[in-house]
């Protein structure tokens, strides 16, 4: 009986402890790599600081960067915390966006309900996008890693055909949407410098809690959970496997979704062609990763994916390339997914302690 | 006396907990001896610090009065000890000689491997103890006891002379431990020395020279078996009183709540593994369904319960027709199940164990209301549970897989015996588990039957089904073969009647419906 208590204490200290070791040993790494390639560490994260938190403009644009990270960290968490794996949050970040621009493009009412009206049409796609892949695996059995990667590719020559011949005759870029659809905030704007900062984080910030409350509060997360640990159990205890799944994934489908909107409504405020993918959904593996799956965790993990990204901005200014950021978030990933080893390391180094 | 192995006041830890606490055995040549003890009293411990698995905090280990340092299974192989395990370790589309082989293949010049010569030898090892191990068939055509026999067959190849068995019997037909019995005692005649890791106490009355006990971790001595009896090993074991036989009144049997009709159930391959199969359970008895595993068993369950559809035939529950109803609505016709395996079917073991008492009732009222949990009512139910059920466990919120295996399937039981329902199906419900589990299981299906519920027992153990059932169906090949009191008839006649014999062949004194 005292191991299991032991263990279980133990297993929280590692949650916590593990992402923090994992994010301080990327950052000690990415200081060697700045030594050995002749530059200065210190002054490359000085940049890096000031690239984020330089005033209020960058602080703002690092909120920007920000927002969307946690919503597509909160899709792949959501479909993780029920056994499964969304690598398609790229494609539905991208056919959320389109749908949110068409609809703030197209439809003339009161911000009252046009806002909510492309808000939830960025959702619905993004939905609509997990569906399939969802249906697929439960009734079929097919791989949804696969079925997510197709569907990416499909949505973003999808979106490209239709900013390029229905949108638009021909162009790259879509006109800016209707006022009344826009995320955008002029109070903030002016508190930020004229950042891009929009009132999109506060959308972010509140899926989160929606997350927590289905996934911890709601008999809907006991089923889906339930089915992410054990489906021979699920299906034993008269859950519906298959609906659990597809639900899963359109509710992961609508997060994502909701990420583009945060694109297509606040920062940019309309659409355009793109010659490869936004990279939001890929990052946002990495940010359920480091989040543990945790809605507050993947909070914390975007605010630090975002402030790495936006800071990245600055670091030439210090001669250190941009790519650095990358290596760092890279290392920081490897550190968590083989924590394993960091899990090893503090066992003995508590038992030589002793 | 001489001692071929000798573990001395072994003590193993791990963090927060003492495994083994100054356990000594001592294994004479050509000797069986038994290790008995509880699920996790440290008896798995003990035999992987042998067999170099684990490093041991204190004590010392001596082959032939010699000490050694077993860091790895390797120097355990050539010291000569062989391990038996229970889940077999074989590649299945493999030969028997292949397989034996695996690791230490025979050379022949440019490297070949000499299968003739290998075969050569396995068959003469396997004349020699009696094994009867064709060594060129194929590990998949072959029966679960033959492929225990190619294991041992594996350590005998090896060299070993000191064999380890981990609960042989558990997978066996009631011939087939027999058999297995008899090869045991062949091997000591040749001169091996047996370790058999078990908990039933039959097997060690009948085999074994002395048996050490071990509980909660301590070594509580050795005894010889022949001046004991199995009384007194459980009461060791247990460290209090055991009643074997379990204690009932003849059972009253009333309306029929079960009704089965004809039925027949295809597994994946499409293959019918019940085959026009026709059963009755009535309230208040106990019907006991002995076969051996893979004669439609567990198709029958999964057709009841709702996991499976079953290809034709008729089930009803009380007056309702169940056939084909997905799992939530048979649950919701009143019935109760047990599931055969308790990992995969009976529990989340991600989950608390708290979380688990409501597997099939989370979205009902009280335990949530417009599909929000109300946590504070689960984990009271849970408490309730816990506390009536005996289920040892440091809180409700500890996750199920924290808990022993006799815990976890305490808490299933109380779970289903809960909701009242009209039919309990018990599907192995006792596998693995110890004699204070089994007793208090037995006991609660018996209390169930009292209060005039209708209970299916299936099993592999010939004991628990001489032991609880009212009556006996035998099933062999998808159907009911034969149906049985159990005072009228005895394991010789069940084995033969699970092995295919018909009635006639096997008995005149069982009267067949």
């Amino acid at each position: 009986m005292r191991q299991v208590i032991q263990v279980k204490s133990n297993n929280r200290l590692f949650g916590i402890l593990v992402p923090i070791i994992s994010v301080l040993l990327g950052l000690i790494v990415g200081a060697i790599i700045m030594l050995i390639s002749g530059h200065n560490p210190i002054e490359g994260y000085i940049a890096l600081w000031n690239g984020a938190f330089y005033d209020e403009f960058t602080i703002g644009e690092t909120i920007r960067r920000i927002t969307p990270l946690i919503l597509t960290g909160l899709a792949i968490a959501f479909a993780f915390r029920s056994g499964l794996f969304n690598i398609g949050a790229e494609g539905q970040v991208i056919i959320g966006w389109l749908a949110a621009v068409w609809v703030g493009l197209i439809v003339d009412a009161p911000m009252i309900i046009h806002l909510p009206l492309a808000v939830l049409a960025g959702a619905l796609a993004g939905g609509l996008w997990g569906f399939v892949p969802g249906l697929l695996k439960a009734k079929l059995g097919v791989h949804e890693v696969i079925v997510t990667i197709m569907m990416n590719y499909i949505a973003l020559y999808v979106s490209n055909e239709i900013v390029r011949s229905v949108l638009t005759d021909h162009d790259t870029s879509t006109e800016k949407i209707a006022a009344t659809a826009s995320l955008g905030s002029e109070w903030l704007q002016a508190l930020t410098f004229y950042s891009r900062m929009h009132y999109g984080i506060l959308i972010a910030l509140f899926a989160a809690l929606i997350m927590w409350f289905i996934i911890d509060r709601t008999t809907i997360g006991y089923e889906l959970k339930a089915v992410g640990f054990n489906r021979h159990a699920s299906k034993y205890a008269g859950m519906n496997v298959s609906k659990n799944i597809i639900l899963s994934m359109v509710i992961s489908g609508a997060f994502a979704g909701l990420a583009g909107v945060m694109e297509g409504l606040g920062t940019y405020g309309n659409v355009s062609v793109i010659s490869g993918f936004t990279n939001l959904g890929f990052d946002g593996i990495a940010v359920a990763l480091l989040g543990a799956n945790n809605p507050l965790g993947v909070v914390l993990a975007a605010i630090l994916f975002g402030v790495l990204k936006e800071g990245a901005g600055e670091m030439p200014s210090a001669g250190v390339p941009t790519e650095l950021v990358d290596i760092i978030i890279a290392i920081i990933i490897f550190f968590v997914a083989s924590s394993y080893i960091i899990r090893w390391a503090l066992t003995r180094f508590k038992k030589e302690g002793k | 006396m001489e001692y071929v192995i000798e573990m001395l006041n072994i003590r193993k830890e791990f963090p927060g907990i003492v495994a083994n606490d100054n356990i000594t055995v001592q294994l004479k040549k050509g000797e069986i001896h038994a290790l008995l003890g509880e699920n996790g009293a440290g008896k798995s411990t003990l035999m992987n610090v042998l067999f170099g698995l684990y490093q041991p905090e204190a004590g010392e280990i001596r082959v032939k009065g010699e000490k050694v340092n077993i860091t790895n299974p390797n120097i355990a192989n050539e010291l000569g000890i062989g391990m038996v395990h229970q889940h077999f370790m074989l590649v299945e589309p493999f030969t028997v000689t292949q397989n034996i082989i695996l690791g230490s293949e025979p050379k022949g010049i440019f490297g070949s491997i000499n299968i003739k010569k290998a075969e050569k030898e396995i068959q003469e090892i396997s004349d020699r103890y009696g094994l009867k191990v064709d060594p060129s068939a194929k590990i998949s055509d072959i029966s679960v006891g033959m492929q225990q026999r190619v294991e041992i067959l594996k350590t005998l190849y090896r060299g070993a002379e000191v064999l380890i068995f981990d609960e042989p019997t558990a997978v066996l037909t009631p011939q087939e431990i027999h058999e297995l019995m008899d090869i045991m005692k062949s091997l000591v005649k040749e001169g091996k020395s047996i370790i058999l890791i078990t908990h039933k106490l039959k097997e060690i009355m009948e085999v074994c020279d002395r048996c050490t006990v071990i509980r909660k971790g301590q070594g509580i001595g050795t005894v010889e078996v022949k001046d004991s009896n199995p009384d007194e090993l459980a009461s060791l074991m247990v460290g209090r009183e055991v009643n074997f036989k379990t204690e009932k009144k003849p059972s009253n049997p009333k309306d029929i709540v079960l009704h089965i009709e004809n039925l027949f159930v295809q597994d994946v391959r499409k293959v019918d593994l019940v085959k026009g199969l026709n059963l009755d359970v009535r309230a208040g008895e106990i019907v006991g369904i002995a076969g051996v595993d893979g004669n439609g068993q567990s198709e029958l369950i999964e057709a009841i319960t709702g996991l499976t559809k079953s290809r034709s035939g008729k089930i009803k529950l009380k007056e309702k027709d169940i056939t084909n109803l997905s799992p939530r609505n048979v649950t919701k016709s009143g019935l109760g199940h047990i599931p055969q395996d308790r990992h995969k079917y009976g529990l989340v073991l991600d989950y608390p164990i708290g979380a688990n008492m409501v597997l099939q009732t989370y979205y009902k009222k009280p335990y949530s209301k417009v599909s929000v949990l109300n946590y504070n009512e689960i984990y009271d139910k849970a408490k309730e549970l816990i506390k009536e059920y005996d289920v040892r466990t440091p809180s409700e919120f500890t996750p199920a897989r924290a808990l022993s295996g006799g815990n976890q399937q305490k808490a299933i039981i109380g779970r289903e015996i809960d909701r009242s329902p009209d039919l309990l199906i018990a599907a192995q419900p006792t596998r693995g588990l110890d004699v204070g589990a089994i007793e208090f299981i037995h006991r609660k299906l018996i209390e169930e039957r009292d209060k005039g519920r209708a209970v299916l027992l299936v099993s592999f153990e010939l004991d628990e089904i001489m032991n609880v059932s009212d009556r006996i169906a035998v099933m062999f090949d998808g159907k009911i073969v034969a149906n049985l009191k159990p005072e009228e008839t005895d394991e010789q006649e069940l084995g033969l009647l699970m092995a295919g014999s018909t009635t006639n062949e096997a008995g005149d004194s069982s009267e067949v419906k």
